[in-house]
């Protein structure tokens, strides 16, 4: 049997004395890593992925995962993965993938920022007694209003207003489609969103007829692939997204395997089953802003003028190119920053593309001020937001909302293990085996992610209070409420925070 | 460098006056009720705002500028002249105070713009904006203090008493006074610092912390606003500069974006009614003013008080006749109005709307 030079990531053991053979962890392993030998348990820990289905599913606590230890000798230049990478390479001459996004240690600026509390001279405000507020709206914004008289002494508006969407907290879910994750794990997103008052975003998936009930709540999206588009499908949700690109993968399409097209999935794409699915790089009728621009208005013509999101990855030019979306006529700007995840992505695209989300936040929110345009649309930032404080410090920075992905999928299990890409999600998430998927009960894990946000809810009025205001405009784009530790002046002075001590 | 700017952050104590007849009164009276509320300052920073104070000029646009050196004078004179008939300078005069041993050169100019130099988009009071902007911005050591019509701010570093008897307060008479003590907290008291902050005909007075400064700041700044002052104070000038004479918001519109209704009592309203506030939350959110406030600001047609959305600062309003008070306590109107006809604290968020009567 061949034997890879490449040694396993992982050593799966299981304590004999422990084991009481009830073979569990064989059925809950979606990767075949155990198989039963007749009077014990066997492992081929080479499949191993470390996603924690067995060591959470044994009832006897018998199952460790660990390191390898036996890796390549200690090289701070030549890392174990560098060296794995060439020798799975020279093996197969394929490029090694990744699910979810970056794990390499480049610096992670929200971990460098810190925020503003009252103490005296105002008074800090505490969210269990008094109003505070989250509700934002996501559209274009005229920069002054026009009214009429009422006829009762006092003014109304002239005429409505751009198309919103109004969620009741800033914080919406990112575009995951059916086929890269379950259809349950849509459904998860889609009550949780219903919930709590935010949107969830099809991805570039299509729509099943199961999420169509949760329709207030869902974004549809249109990319290079055009998987399910049609006028019914443009007009099901609330808004419109276009993908330009992904913080994962910028500049790459995507690739769903034929093994990941079962009738469902194909159903919501609407291709053949078992056909590969495949996105190409750009659109092939955007190669300019000018291209984008028709596309945006092309679906306004289908929709009645709803909202036009275009969601771009965070590039090294984001400013200039987020300026030129929202001269486009977009209503909101998605920012995909690169620590963004990723159902499957080549890695040596994910951990050497794109900037921090951080970065180009500060750059975007910057530019569009400088142009006077700010208020044309709302800018959502997206791309490893892992808490509360990391939404907090990206609205303050200058978004109006985040998006989470992977943080939801935490909710339902994930363990941010990166093997999305092989459709053996053992936790059912990213997998469309249907003895995998079936393991998600959606009303169960809807609560929990409910839950998540429920807490992030909670917390950022915390903070809010903290900072002495009881509005999340008030915040928006605040960063005299922000300090910068550890940052270098010219890090600073994009950010526009000021260090510790100012 | 933008992040490398300085916030000055204070406590305070305020006191307003107006008589809706446009009956004048000497600034006897309006010292006399700030110096009540000593306690709420620190000696290091104290001001008058008044209207109907040079009705002989009332045509002109009165600019009262500071000159941190007597040096830095001409060259700003130079570029007044140049864009502007001069038709009065003089010094304004003070009086020597022993508490004051040093203080800029203050003087004041009755201006009108010169045509040649409007251009045709930009209207007469933009002009005197963009004056106002760039002198403050890009000028060393000149500071413009007020720049409205028939009216002007006083102001220094020094306590109420002090401050009035450097000015000669006494010895004007105005239809509407506003004052202010001074409790900086973090920055050494400035003469440019101190309150009433006016641009045009608006000038205010403000007690508090304005929290959301930072993007307050930053939402001006898109409208070609240069803030130079380095406190908070001005941004509220700044704001209702925007709304009422650039975007044409009246002023009980605009006091609602400065202190937003909540989302709950929106949602509670009428149609046309939720739909207006609703718009103007979305369009004007930038603007909220949130963190504690109370402050009155003065304009050529009346005075307004006005307290943050959950009132974390006092304000006490009374009437008496024509006159309508409004201070941070009820003692410093008694001082002046021993026996008011009414005596009420507005509600947060409530503004408090007096409109001089039409001549």
């Amino acid at each position: 049997m061949f034997k890879s030079l490449a040694p396993p990531d992982y050593l799966a053991t299981i304590d004999t004395d422990k084991c009481i053979r009830c073979k569990r962890c064989i059925r809950n392993c979606g990767w075949d890593v155990y198989s039963w030998g007749g009077d014990r348990v066997q492992i081929n820990t080479s499949k191993c992925v470390k996603c924690l289905r067995c060591y959470h599913y044994c009832p006897v606590e018998a199952i460790e995962i660990l390191n390898n230890r036996t890796k390549f000798k200690d090289n701070a230049y030549w890392s174990f993965h560098q060296i794995r990478n060439i020798k799975k390479q020279a093996e197969t001459g394929g490029m090694p993938l990744s699910g979810m996004g970056s794990d390499l240690p480049y610096p992670i600026l929200f971990d460098h920022l810190l925020l503003d509390a009252c103490q005296v001279t105002n008074p800090s405000i505490d969210p269990l007694r008094e109003p505070m507020e989250l509700r934002t709206y996501l559209g274009k914004k005229p920069s002054s209003l026009n009214f009429v008289k009422d006829g009762k002494g006092g003014m109304k508006l002239k005429g409505p207003l751009p198309p919103q969407i109004k969620i009741d907290l800033p914080v919406i879910f990112s575009p995951m489609s059916f086929g890269s994750i379950s259809l349950n794990a849509q459904k998860v997103l889609a009550m949780a969103a219903t919930n709590a008052g935010t949107v969830m975003n099809t991805g570039e998936g299509g729509l099943h007829e199961d999420i169509y009930p949760y329709r207030k709540n869902v974004i549809v999206q249109v990319a290079s692939g055009r998987f399910g588009v049609n006028a019914d499908y443009l007009n099901a949700g609330v808004a419109v997204e276009i993908k330009i690109g992904q913080g994962a993968k910028p500049g790459i399409g995507g690739y769903l395997p034929g093994e990941k097209i079962p009738k469902q999935v194909a159903d919501a794409r609407m291709i053949p089953i078992g056909t590969d699915a495949l996105s190409p790089a750009p659109q092939h009728d955007i190669y300019s802003i000018e291209d984008l621009r028709q596309l945006i208005y092309a679906i306004k013509e289908a929709t009645n003028y709803k909202p036009v999101s275009v969601k771009i990855a965070s590039v090294h030019n984001v400013a200039a190119i987020a300026s030129g979306i929202v001269r486009a006529g977009a209503d909101i700007v998605y920012l995909d920053g690169f620590r963004g995840g990723t159902g499957a992505a080549p890695s040596i695209i994910r951990d050497h593309l794109g900037i921090p989300i951080e970065h180009a936040i500060a750059a975007v929110d910057d530019r569009l001020r400088q142009e006077g345009i700010r208020n044309e649309a709302s800018v959502i930032a997206a791309g490893g937001i892992r808490s509360s404080a990391d939404a907090v410090k990206a609205i303050a920075l200058g978004a109006d909302a985040v998006a989470l992905g992977t943080a939801a999928l935490v909710t339902m299990g994930c363990t941010v293990c990166g093997k999305c890409y092989t459709g053996n999600c053992s936790w059912g998430i990213t997998s469309q085996r249907p003895e995998l998927t079936a393991r998600l009960n959606p009303e169960i894990f809807a609560e929990r992610l409910t839950n998540l946000l429920r807490a992030w809810e909670h917390e950022i009025k915390e903070i809010l209070g903290s900072l002495g205001v009881n509005a999340i405009e008030s915040l928006r784009g605040n960063r005299e409420r922000l300090r910068g530790v550890g940052l270098d002046d010219q890090t600073l002075d994009i950010l526009g925070v000021k260090p510790a001590g100012r | 460098m933008n992040h490398n700017y300085q916030k000055d952050i204070s406590g305070c104590g305020l006191t307003g006056l107006i008589n809706k007849k446009k009956t004048r009164v000497s600034g006897d009276a309006i010292a006399r009720s700030l110096c009540l509320m000593n306690e709420r300052g620190n000696g290091l920073g104290a001001g008058y705002a008044a209207y109907g104070i040079y009705p002989e000029f009332a045509d002109f646009y009165a600019f009262h500028i500071m000159y941190d050196d007597p040096s830095v004078r001409f060259g700003a004179e130079d570029f007044l002249k140049h864009n502007f008939h001069v038709e009065k300078t003089e010094e304004i005069p003070t009086s020597p105070v022993a508490a004051i041993p040093i203080s800029p050169l203050l003087v004041r100019y009755f201006v009108s713009p010169n045509k040649d130099k409007l251009s045709s988009i930009e209207g007469e009071e933009d002009f005197v904006v963009n004056t106002v902007m760039k002198i403050n911005s890009e000028m060393d050591g000149v500071y413009v203090f007020s720049s409205g019509k028939n009216m002007g701010a006083f102001k220094g570093v020094g306590n109420p008493a002090e401050i009035a008897e450097f000015y000669r307060i006494e010895e004007y008479e105005g239809y509407i006074w506003t004052a202010h003590t001074r409790f900086p907290t973090n920055t050494p008291g400035w003469w440019g610092g101190a309150h009433p902050f006016t641009l045009l005909d608006w000038s205010i007075v403000h007690n508090g912390e304005i929290s959301s400064y930072g993007i307050n700041k930053r939402y001006l700044e898109m409208f070609g606003y240069k803030l130079m002052l380095l406190t908070d104070t001005e941004v509220v000038t700044y704001i209702l500069d925007l709304l009422v004479r650039k975007h044409g918001l009246d002023i009980q519109t605009a006091c609602t974006t400065l202190a937003a209704p909540f989302w709950k009592d929106i949602d509670e309203l009428d149609e046309d009614r939720r739909e207006l506030l609703t718009a103007l939350r979305m369009t004007y959110g930038s603007a909220l003013l949130n963190g504690p406030f109370s402050l009155l600001f003065g304009h050529s047609n009346g005075l307004v008080g006005i307290n943050d959305r959950i009132k974390l600062r006092p304000l006490v309003a009374a009437t008496k006749d024509d006159f309508v008070y409004m201070a941070s306590e009820e003692s410093a109107i008694r001082e002046i109005c021993p026996s008011p006809d009414k005596v009420w604290a507005p509600r947060a968020g409530d503004p408090v709307i007096v409109n001089l009567e039409a001549d």
